[in-house]
């Protein structure tokens, strides 16, 4: 039986491909961009208050630092136990125009040894892991040019 | 300018994995520091606890279980929870209350019983807590955004890993002479290189352990301790628990993202980092500068955040404090000795306890009575510190 594709957090990402973008919300009176999404009430203090609207972040951003998980992180991270731990990278991510840091993974295969502070790097669609009936989305980034 | 309120006693349960419950190292700490005092827990008005989310309920009211272990005497009780600033909170909460004339004796209480290994969120599927969120998501753990900062400090500023170790290196020196610190060896730079790397740059030894642990201060109005015949006690004269501002555009814990710097509306730029405006808060209420300190305690829950720390309290300029370390102004006979107890470095982490730890060192130090680690001369200390969904403190303290 084929898995499911669900994304781990509902309506912080979409799209396919070339497509896929991080999703957040900004303020219609303020511009403030917000992610994770805030659909409620814009947090800038100084604002009067505007819509909150959907919004496609930046593809692509500049490395603000990076670092990995040497250990097997503790639940509610999930992974299997059954095999040797392997590290992830983690990188955060500088997206100039909406003037935010996201953090993320790094696609796999991506080590800290691939990576400088500053580097270009775009987010991907990846997976976090999978169950029984689910494969559980997530985004990535990856280093501009590699296309592994 | 705020008034000041007297410490007349300070007491600690050591710092260590005993595999008991918070309540007994609570329970020891409130004693030492109500015999420090030369008072009988009867003559106590209020309690405040500082909360811990391990222990169930009686963690979450720390404050009544601590007078409850105590005897139940009818004390005002408060129980306070900020993250790693809930012992600064409930020091806080304790001036507050002497200062309006509330109370003229409050005993202030935070105890852990730390878990092995990574702190993780609380159980159960919470997909509106930014705290899971993180976990689920990214498995990012405390260490990780340590390593995150301490790879920025490299990239912007040319710090290196030696640089880091070295922190360690000056506070195991110091811890070694804590009779209150679960770590008392000294420890050499090629130790710290040689244990494993748990969240790249940084190695086992630049990030602090969890610990069991327990600290309590008994505080009181001026006017009182003059009477209880505390001529020139240690007086606290300061304490900063501001929030950040927005927007927020350093990455935080437990946060996925940064606020956005790109609003157009807003009332100016914001001027400094939460860090730096924690401390710039405590010195506006004390009405000194960084120039007036004779140490610091700071939050070394990694050695490259210790060095961050040097920066936002002004003991250099940005950028500048791998170079205060390396000339020895941060260690023991140095201009400025930062983290002479030791450290989190020394103690490892006993969240609800640490800041009031820090308050503890403060008296110790100010008294003149710290022994070994005693800095000659000790007229004014701050301690700083920062935890989880925008808490943070600072604590001035002066003789």
């Amino acid at each position: 039986m084929s898995r499911t594709r669900t994304p781990v957090v509902p309506g912080w990402f979409a799209g396919e491909g070339d497509d896929f973008r991080l999703l957040g919300t900004r303020c219609s009176a303020c511009a403030s961009v917000f992610f994770p999404r805030e659909d409620s009430f814009c947090r800038n203090p100084d604002c009067p208050g505007g819509e909150l609207e959907e919004v496609p972040l930046s593809r692509r951003g500049r490395v603000w630092s990076y670092t990995d998980s040497r250990y097997r992180p503790p639940s509610p991270y999930v992974s299997d136990r059954e095999l040797e731990w392997r590290p992830y990278a983690l990188i955060a991510v500088e997206l100039e125009s909406e003037g935010l840091v996201v953090l993320g993974q790094t696609v796999p295969g991506v080590s800290v040894a691939d990576l400088t502070v500053g580097m270009e790097v775009e987010v991907v669609p990846g997976v976090l892991n999978e169950d029984a009936e689910t494969t559980w989305t997530t985004w990535h980034w990856r280093p501009t040019g590699v296309t592994a | 300018m705020t008034g000041d309120v007297a410490v007349l006693g300070a007491g600690m349960h050591p710092w260590g994995k005993w595999g008991r419950g918070f309540v007994e190292y609570g329970t020891v700490a409130a004693r030492e520091a109500l015999a420090d005092a030369g008072l009988d827990w009867r003559q106590v008005d209020s309690i405040v606890g500082a909360d811990t989310v391990r222990g169930g309920y009686p963690g979450y009211v720390a404050g009544a279980t601590f007078a409850k272990a105590l005897g139940w005497q009818g004390a005002r009780v408060a129980s306070v929870y900020a993250a790693c600033a809930s012992g600064a909170q409930a020091v806080d909460a304790a001036r507050a209350q002497i200062l309006s004339g509330l109370a003229d004796v409050v005993l202030v209480v935070g105890a852990d019983a730390a878990p092995k290994g990574f702190f993780r969120p609380a159980g159960g599927d919470r997909p509106d807590d930014p705290d899971w969120l993180r976990f689920r998501v990214l498995g990012a753990t405390n260490p990780t955004y340590f390593g995150l900062y301490a790879r920025r400090r490299m990239a912007v500023h040319g710090d290196t890993v030696e640089d880091f170790a070295q922190v360690k290196v000056k506070n195991a020196a110091m811890g070694a002479l804590n009779p209150n610190a679960r770590y008392r060896k000294r420890v050499t730079a090629e130790e710290v290189a040689a244990s494993a790397v748990v969240a790249d740059p940084l190695r086992l030894l630049d990030i602090c352990a969890t610990s069991d642990g327990a600290a309590a201060l008994v505080l009181s109005g001026m006017e009182f301790a003059r009477r209880h015949g505390a001529v020139d006690p240690v007086r606290i004269r300061a304490v900063s628990t501001v929030t950040p501002r927005y927007p927020r555009t350093v990455l935080d814990l437990p946060d996925i993202a940064t606020d956005s710097a790109g609003s157009t509306v807003a009332a100016g730029p914001v001027a400094d980092t939460f860090r730096a405006s924690i401390a710039r808060a405590a010195y506006e209420e004390a009405g000194i500068g960084p120039e007036d300190l004779s140490f610091a305690e700071v939050y070394d829950l990694s050695t490259a955040l210790e060095l961050q720390w040097y920066e936002d309290l002004g003991l250099c300029g940005e950028g500048e404090a791998a170079k205060l370390l390396r000339e020895g102004t941060t260690a023991l006979g140095g201009h400025i000795p930062v983290n002479v107890s030791g450290g989190l470095a020394s103690f490892g982490e006993a969240v609800p306890a640490q800041a009031i730890a820090q308050v503890c060192e403060l008296t110790w130090q100010l008294r003149g009575t710290a022994g070994d680690r005693q800095v000659a001369g000790a007229r004014v200390g701050v301690t700083a510190n920062q935890g989880l969904f925008g808490h943070g403190s600072a604590v001035i303290a002066v003789r």
